[in-house]
């Protein structure tokens, strides 16, 4: 597919499991019938998610990139020898 | 460092410490000098009540210059540590600089480290607005760490099995993001290389949290002095607990890298994948130099880096150039 602006190729990327067209010239996007909805959907359930519960205790998983570790264990665990390294990066450029 | 560095800073310390004049008797005087850091790119020794710090070779003058200008402008007070007044301006061709002392964050006990007060820190600085100060202020330099932290990792552990891993994260970091093109976003002060070493209670030892260490301060994308955090939470390093306390205290603070309540990633990404990949690098020189396998600490970052390196392909989001 070509871009109706510059001409270039577009690709096809997917956000969120919604198929999006990105021209590799100019970036502009292009959506089909319907995406943009989607994407609106998302979106709208993204910010409609409950808030937090107040207890502090029960901390809400926080979001996380893709490339995430997949389970978090945190600093604290892991022996001695882990808590102190990780110590070190804490306080290192 | 060498002696005669030494001996030049611990001058410059005591005379800092002495200027404000006549007092009781300085009870630093008469004892040997405290190096509190002894760095390529930073040599700090204390007498008393003030530190001297030398800068790294190199360091660019203009650029120094209106960085300390700025720790010493009024907007900054209870943000950043000021500057004391000094005679000396350079030790053995390195610039110097002299400090209040204050107390740092105790290494020992990292739990008990100021997240909160490190996050409203931030989002104050970021807050200032760059017209109101002395300028041309230079831009910021994280991204120019980042590059470097590479080129000690190709220098020292090129032949390392990870250090093909590291590369390929950082080949998928837009150019900006690897000091290779000018930063998108340029608006915002930022600190430029935050961890827990840049905060310090003062006046010493029970005073407000500050920020110290300009050498990296300048105008940049704001979401890169929370992307050192982010990238230890994504590398499963920093418990979410905590960080989020650190990104909550950012935006209650009206921190303006990423927007109130929304997902923080799309601003976090880029820095956060770049400070993983800086860390990743650094660890791998390290431990090169040491003779020694990375750690598991170290581990985990490489890993993150592993997992950015396989991420699918993504929109661009910057203009081609």
């Amino acid at each position: 597919m070509q871009c109706p602006k510059c001409h270039a190729a577009m690709h096809t990327y997917n956000r969120n499991g919604v198929q999006i067209e990105q021209c590799s010239g100019c970036r502009g996007i292009f959506l089909d019938y319907g995406e943009l909805e989607s994407l609106t959907r998302l979106e709208s359930q993204w910010t409609q998610a409950p808030p937090p519960p107040s207890a502090p205790q029960a901390y809400p998983s926080a979001p996380a990139p893709a490339w995430g570790a997949p389970q978090h264990h945190g600093g604290h665990h892991g022996g001695h020898h882990r808590q102190k390294s990780f110590g070190r990066m804490l306080f290192s450029s | 460092m060498t002696a005669s560095v030494v001996r030049a800073l611990a001058d410059a310390a005591r005379d800092a410490a002495h200027l404000p004049g006549p007092r009781a008797a300085c009870r630093a005087c008469g004892r040997d000098e405290a190096v509190l850091a002894d760095r390529a790119d930073g040599a700090v020794v204390r007498h008393g009540e003030a530190v001297a710090k030398a800068h790294a070779p190199g360091t660019d003058p203009n650029g120094h210059r209106a960085r300390i200008a700025v720790a010493a402008h009024p907007r900054l007070a209870g943000i950043l540590l000021p500057p004391l007044p000094l005679r000396v301006r350079d030790v053995c061709g390195r610039p110097v600089t002299a400090w209040p002392y204050g107390v740092p964050v105790d290494a020992a006990d990292p739990d008990a480290a100021p997240w909160e007060d490190a996050a409203v820190l931030l989002a104050r600085l970021h807050r200032v607005e760059p017209a109101a100060l002395p300028g041309p202020i230079p831009p910021m330099r994280g991204p120019a760490k980042a590059a470097r932290a590479l080129a000690r990792m190709r220098a020292a552990a090129a032949d390392h099995p990870a250090a093909a891993t590291v590369e390929r994260a950082w080949e998928r970091l837009p150019a900006w993001a690897r000091d290779e093109a000018e930063s998108p976003r340029r608006s915002a002060l930022c600190h430029g290389d935050l961890h827990l070493g840049q905060l310090v209670r003062h006046p010493a030892p029970a005073g407000p949290w500050l920020l110290i260490d300009v050498d990296d301060l300048g105008l940049g994308d704001p979401a890169w002095d929370l992307a050192r955090p982010a990238a230890w939470y994504a590398a499963g390093l920093l418990p979410p607990e905590i960080w989020q306390r650190f990104l909550g205290a950012y935006s209650a603070a009206d921190g303006p890298a990423v927007r109130a309540g929304a997902d923080p990633w799309p601003q976090l990404d880029v820095p956060a994948r770049a400070l993983t990949v800086q860390t990743a690098a650094l660890a791998l020189a390290k431990s090169a130099a040491e003779h020694r396998d990375p750690d598991d600490v170290e581990q985990a970052v490489i890993d993150a880096c592993a997992r950015i390196a396989c991420l699918p392909p993504e929109l661009e989001f910057e203009p081609p150039s």
